[in-house]
């Protein structure tokens, strides 16, 4: 059964639709990148995954019995984060955060989890570094183990290579196919379609053209001939 | 001169006074280093300036008991602040400001309009800068404050994981199951108890002061949420205790000597950051 199916939804901000009549879903394991232009939604379709806005119209379901606090999420950074004092151990713990409830300080699993998040990420040295002054790599990292302490089966990512210089962005990208492999289901937005084509499994293309299918169709496709080739050279490496 | 502490410190108001100081400014400092970094930093100020609007109310309408009409009105601001988000009309910086100015005004106008007493400068002064009425408490408040700040800091230890994880990243927090809403609810709360309670010590437009400060002079110094939160509380208890003293002693008024001892810690925090910072390199 899909994890993760989506009707006819429609999104926006304030009655405004951005994107309307998606239809799409996920099932354990897939590797999901969606794709599209600036301000096709892409993040205002996460976010409503998420729940973290209403959608004007359509459903989400879910199925495979997926809790709320079994889903990871590596969100763009906020301004706020950019001066935060915090150490790395601080913030994946925090990730374990929806797992408590009521409970207010965390418990032995906890800091298993937030530890075991920390070796998986290859961050353990960094344990006890101050967020703020590690590199855009390193934090992304940081970020990522955070989303595991949080993720049993599903990992939202929203554009999780921003800023990140060439082999930052390889090592990423490696992580996440590393996950994947380990039976994560991955939802990843990016702007980069050559790494969408070469990782993902299935493709969500929204903007002014729409489709949804695995890699193999989109790149038979209209839209993925179109979008692939002004890529250039890369998609055929 | 330890004589003389000694000799002032037998009187019951200034033990008062020592004890309702080192709370509020614990309590604030607990809070501080949240709103700090949320980026309301002013919302102390403008708070505190609808708890003057509200005591201005219930001054003319001759209420025995003010903090019954205080109190709620300045939660309910509270509330509405913090709950604005990313796609509010009004951003945050720009609602403390409204709220503030707009309390303010009507606050001075009603005590003009409807005069309780013949000074009314005397009082708008009073209720804006603390003057001394830290030095005229009663037994009676001081327990209100007492169980007030307990309440506080148990909401704050209980809740100390959740609020890092909200003030961190909200988004996160509500997509993996936190109930940030309520979180956000219940700190807004707190703020409001917090702020009214410390009008009495530092008045309106001090109370910012007591809120920043201790978190701004902490995050110069060290690295980590937990280590910034104990050495706000520190610094901030450090600073009122030597605030009062020095105003006993010296016979200055008491908010402006603690935020006094307040901007010299910062100063000193600050050149300690930057010589920790070089060593570090």
């Amino acid at each position: 059964m899909a994890l993760l199916t989506v009707t006819d939804l429609s999104l926006g901000y304030e009655g405004r639709t951005i994107a309307k009549d998606l239809c799409f879903s996920v099932n354990p394991g897939d590797y999901l990148c969606i794709v599209g232009e600036n301000g096709s939604g892409k993040t205002t379709l996460m976010r409503t995954l998420l729940h973290l806005q209403a959608p004007i119209s359509g459903e989400i379901s879910v199925g495979d019995g997926l809790k709320k606090n079994e889903i990871g999420y590596l969100p763009q950074q906020t301004f706020i984060q950019k001066d935060f004092p915090a150490s790395v151990r601080e913030i994946v713990l925090s990730g374990c955060q929806g797992r408590c409830g009521l409970r207010p300080f965390y418990g032995k699993k906890d800091k298993e989890a937030a530890t075991k998040a920390l070796e998986r990420m290859g961050i353990s040295n960094l344990a006890d570094r101050c967020y703020r002054e590690l590199s855009g790599g390193q934090q992304q990292r940081v970020l990522l183990a955070r989303a595991l302490c949080a993720s049993g089966k599903l990992l939202l990512l929203d554009e999780p290579v921003t800023g990140l210089d060439p082999k930052a962005t390889a090592d990423m990208y490696g992580l996440i196919e590393e996950l994947n492999r380990d039976g994560l289901t991955i939802i990843m937005i990016s702007h980069d379609i050559a790494a969408a084509i070469r990782y993902a499994s299935h493709i969500l293309h929204i903007g002014t053209r729409v489709f949804f299918g695995t890699k193999e169709e989109y790149l038979v496709s209209d839209t993925g001939r179109y979008f692939a080739g002004q890529e250039g050279g890369e998609c055929d490496a | 001169m330890l004589d003389k502490l000694m000799q002032y410190l037998q009187f019951p108001f200034v033990q008062y006074a020592l004890i309702v100081g080192v709370l509020i400014a614990l309590c604030s400092s607990l809070l501080g280093v949240t709103l700090v970094l949320k980026r309301f930093s002013f919302i102390g100020d403008g708070l505190s300036h609808v708890a003057f609007g509200a005591m201005a109310i219930a001054a003319v309408l001759n209420l025995t008991n003010n903090m019954l009409l205080v109190l709620p009105i300045t939660m309910v601001s509270a509330v509405l602040l913090l709950r604005t988000g990313q796609h509010t009309k009004i951003k945050g910086d720009a609602a403390v400001a409204m709220i503030s100015v707009a309390a303010l005004s009507y606050g001075y106008l009603i005590m003009n309009i409807f005069p309780s007493s013949s000074n009314i400068s005397g009082d708008v002064c009073s209720t804006l800068f603390g003057s001394t009425s830290i030095l005229t408490l009663q037994q009676r408040d001081v327990w209100l404050c007492v169980a007030l700040s307990v309440l506080v800091i148990v909401c704050f230890v209980l809740l100390y994981n959740k609020i890092f994880a909200v003030t961190f990243d909200e988004d996160f927090a509500r997509a993996t199951g936190t109930n940030a809403g309520a979180y956000n609810l219940l700190l807004a709360i707190i703020i409001a108890v917090i702020i009214v309670l410390a009008m009495n010590l530092v008045g309106s437009l001090l109370i910012s002061a007591l809120v920043i400060f201790p978190a701004l002079s902490a995050m110069r110094v060290f690295r980590t949420f937990k280590s910034v939160t104990i050495c706000a509380a520190v610094l901030s208890v450090v600073c009122a205790l030597l605030g009062i003293l020095i105003s006993i002693l010296a016979g200055t008024p008491v908010g402006s000597t603690i935020v006094g001892a307040d901007t010299v810690a910062f100063a000193v925090c600050y050149v300690l950051g930057f010589v920790l910072g070089g060593m570090k390199k």
